[in-house]
């Protein structure tokens, strides 16, 4: 057998930690992970976030994100120990023979400098060709992944194209250099279903053309089983399963990757529409100020008490519009909004406080949607002393309740944010929502910033409150399979516009318009060759592009 | 019309607008001082009929608005008026100083910037090790230091140990260019040493705060070096607030260096601002104000400006 091109043995990842008032700790990340990637060949890793899975993508670059550093194993690369390479070995070695693919784009491109010059700049700086073979180079492969306008792309500046065409530049500037290995570090977890399946293909489609080893890390089995020859499982910075794609996917040995494959455990029956909507949506339409364009056009929907109404669409659909004008922080230009029998002022300042109590908001970045120098206590107990007057011991015999209700025990009432996990703080978000006895709450991609068992547990909470409390939500996400587990009806939205609208059996049966179709087929399934059939099936391109 | 030359217009008429504001101001603070013009030239002797038609004279029984909007028409077609001591033409003798002041404020700015900027970016590369700790240590003891300390400690160690410059920065006109530098090179040090510091720490500091952004790391990975990283990925990112910091630096070498210039007997418009202060020369102190608030805020509209060009989103719009 010919030597691997990455060979990582006995891998461990250490980094120190400054948890809040206490004295900083030495953990480990990763517990000595081996294996292997040969020439051409696709390694997939997948694990929840804290799995190590981009940390030992970086290893192979011999380089720690942070207070992150190797400290122990070996990583050869083309041969060679890279742990062992001094500062120049590691600037000939990233760029030259690894090259990597980051989450966020958008933030990973210079600002204040043009496509072009960063696509060729490994190119330039390392010697590999000239200015002119450079720029050849990277017009070659904007034409193969699909960029518009391959001869002048580069010309523009990052903020002058769309998040799915960046991560495609980015993709041209990792295979520029004709490197042997590229990390692709969750390359489209950032978009939207419809737009990563054409960032997928194109990148599935370089990978084969240019015969390039890649690692490619995502928390996205059913994404993974599209592009890997290989997959990695790891949990907890350790190797739980390696296989074939074939063999992980259809026949997984162990217990967490059949959770991992089984995802979306959640069976909810759908509810019926009842007389008295408690929101009531007629033609409304919106536009932002100083601009001559309606972000939403004349969009009417009902909400049920106790129901969830799931708005769904991509980016720049008009979802999160509809938040803010349903919240009153965008006044509509024209219709009515009817909330619990009222009608509700357009303003929100001009509301009543009743109306702010009983119309709550859950927002998609948990931690920032907290102060960070507030106790969990504090932050719950807030609306409870804004809303009802509490105080003292009743405001924290209320504070435990909601706790307990989220499942979070009183241990949690004097804990910072920075301390809690990422479906902790959501889970807290929930509880300061719930704290104010909502009649509805409007949940923003709540579980697009989780990882999916995380995201299920945090559905699986929210459902089993709306039993409990009869809250109504309204539940705005791109992804799919969160509208089928949770949803009594469905708006699909395109455009500024409502598609299709009804029941969720009703909006989830065929006949399908063209777009609502996209949407479906754009939802990664677990199985291979789904990519190449839906993108050999398509009516329509999505709008992100 | 291009959105980028519409801001800058929009800028410069706000910078005008703005000048005008000033100039009311001044003209208002001069105003509100106690006893009147005509009563300082002519001492506490002066007969009442002699203050009357002096007043008369001078226009000082005019409503204020009058005044202000006849000195205005003044200031816009180039007449500042006439001293009150020696009766000379003020834009003339104003003329003359703020040459000094510029020479000197041009030929400290020359060295200091471009030495503020590169120090600023070592700093930052070598943040937290040895030449970021000695680069600090310097700059904040020349800036911990009185101007008048610095000056005196320049002046015992260039003229007395080594004895390579003139104590005294006389410079009048027909002297050569070399000559003037010459002459000039103590305060310079002088005002270097000030000026350094902060130039130099908000670099830094503009710097370290654009490395935390992801696409450093981004360089990193594609094996850029540690220089180059500084040099073309952070710094065009860092030019707004650098710019900020040396616009205000450069503004303080024009209208703050009095002390300098009593210090080195050099004739500039400081000294001259001060001495026609104690002399309750109004109209002097009147029309340095209005110079010293233009060259603030024109400095500060260049800052603007330049800020306005390194943003890409703003030179590129979608």
């Amino acid at each position: 057998m010919a030597e691997p091109l990455l060979d990582v043995r006995n891998l461990k990842i250490g980094a120190t930690v400054y948890p809040p008032g206490e004295p900083p700790e030495d953990i480990t990340i990763v517990h000595g992970v081996s294996f292997t990637l040969e020439k051409g060949k696709v390694l997939g890793l997948i694990g929840e976030s804290g799995a190590g899975k981009s940390t030992i993508g970086l290893s192979s670059m011999a380089f720690g994100r942070g207070g992150v550093r190797i400290t122990g194993g070996e990583v050869f690369v083309n041969g060679r120990d890279i742990l062992k390479l001094d500062h120049g070995g590691l600037r000939k070695l990233r760029g030259d023979e690894v090259t990597y693919v980051a989450q966020s784009a958008a933030a990973s491109f210079n600002p204040a400098k043009t496509l072009m010059e960063q696509v060729i700049e490994t190119c330039l700086l390392h010697g590999l060709c000239d200015r002119a073979e450079a720029e050849k180079r990277a017009v070659t492969f904007f034409r193969k992944l699909g960029l518009p306008n391959p001869e002048t792309f580069g010309n523009r500046y990052p903020h002058q194209v769309s998040g799915g065409q960046l991560q495609r530049a980015m993709t041209a500037m990792a295979l520029c250099p004709k490197p042997d290995l590229v990390v692709f570090d969750e390359p489209t977890t950032a978009l939207d279903v419809t737009t990563q399946i054409d960032v997928l293909a194109a990148i599935k489609e370089a990978i084969r053309d240019t015969g390039v080893a890649a690692l490619y890390i995502t928390h996205d089995l059913a994404v993974v089983a599209q592009v890997a020859d290989h997959i990695m499982v790891l949990r907890h910075g350790k190797k739980v399963e390696y296989g074939t794609t074939k063999q992980i996917i259809e026949d997984p040995h162990e217990d967490y990757t059949k959770a991992l494959v089984s995802v979306r455990s959640i069976e909810h029956e759908e509810k019926r529409p009842t007389p008295a909507p408690v929101l009531k949506i007629e033609n409304v339409t919106a536009r932002y100020r100083g601009t001559n364009f309606d972000v939403l056009k004349n969009i009417s929907v009902d909400l049920h008490p106790g129901q969830t109404l799931a708005v769904v669409g991509e980016s720049g659909s008009g979802k999160s519009t509809l938040a803010r004008v349903i919240t009153g922080l965008l006044p509509p230009s024209a219709g009515r909004i009817t909330f619990a029998g009222r009608e509700l002022s357009r303003e929100q300042t001009a509301r009543k406080r009743d109306d702010l109590r009983e119309l709550q908001m859950i927002y998609q970045m948990a931690d920032v949607a907290m102060n960070p120098r507030h106790t969990v206590g504090t932050i719950i107990g807030r609306p409870l002393e804004f809303y009802f007057g509490l105080k003292g011991d009743a405001k924290k015999k209320r504070i435990q309740e909601l706790l307990d209700e989220i499942e979070m025990g009183k241990g949690f009432i004097d804990r910072y944010p920075a301390e809690l996990s990422g479906g902790q703080k959501q889970r807290v978000c929930i509880a300061r929502a719930l704290a104010a006895k909502p009649k509805m709450i409007i949940c923003d991609e709540v579980t697009s910033a989780l990882d999916p068992l995380v995201a299920d547990g945090i559905l699986k909470l929210l459902l089993n409150l709306q039993k409990i409390e009869h809250v109504a939500y309204l539940f705005i996400t791109h992804d799919l399979a969160t509208v089928k587990a949770i949803a009594d009806s469905i708006a699909v939205m395109y455009r500024g516009q409502v598609v299709r609208y009804g029941s969720k059996s009703d909006v989830l049966a065929p006949p399908f318009d063209d777009y609502t179709d996209l949407l479906l087929s754009s939802v990664p399934e677990m199985r291979l060759g789904w990519l190449e059939e839906v993108i050999a099936h398509r009516k329509m391109e999505s709008a992100g592009n | 019309m291009h959105p980028l030359l519409k801001l800058v217009i929009q800028r410069l008429a706000l910078g005008f607008l703005l000048l005008l504001v000033v100039s009311a101001v001044i003209f208002l603070g001069v105003e509100a001082l106690p006893g009147d013009t005509a009563q300082a030239i002519l001492g506490q002797s002066a007969t009442p009929q002699a203050l009357a038609n002096l007043r008369e004279q001078m226009g000082l029984n005019d409503p204020p608005l009058t005044r202000y909007f006849d000195w205005l028409g003044g200031v816009m077609t180039g007449d500042l008026g006439k001293s009150l001591t020696n009766g000379a033409d003020i834009a003339q003798a104003i003329g003359q100083r703020l040459g000094n002041t510029l020479f000197l404020a041009a030929c400290a700015a020359v060295i200091s910037v471009p030495l503020a900027l590169i120090l600023g970016l070592i700093a930052a590369r070598y943040a937290g090790k040895w030449p970021d700790k000695v680069i600090s240590a310097i700059t904040l003891t020349t800036i911990s230091l009185p101007e008048f300390v610095a000056a005196y400690f320049v002046i015992y160690l260039l003229t007395q140990v080594i004895p390579l410059f003139q104590p005294v920065a006389m410079v009048f006109p027909g002297m050569s260019f070399g000559a003037k530098l010459h002459a000039v090179a103590l305060p310079v040090i002088v005002l270097v040493m000030v000026v350094l510091a902060h130039m130099m720490r908000m670099t830094r500091a503009a710097i370290l705060n654009v490395m935390q952004s992801a696409y450093i790391e981004t360089a990193e990975l594609k094996g850029v070096r540690p220089m180059q990283i500084i040099w073309r990925h952070a710094f065009p990112n860092a030019i707004a607030p650098i710019v900020s910091v040396v616009v205000l630096n450069l503004a303080y070498l024009v209208v703050g260096v009095v002390v300098v210039e009593v210090v080195f007997g050099y004739n500039a418009l400081g000294q001259f601002l001060v001495d026609h202060v104690t002399k309750r020369d109004l109209p002097v102190v009147q029309a340095v104000g209005l110079v010293f608030a233009g060259v603030y805020i024109m400095l500060n509209i260049l800052a603007d400006v330049i800020a306005i060009f390194a943003n890409p989103r703003l030179r590129h719009p979608k």
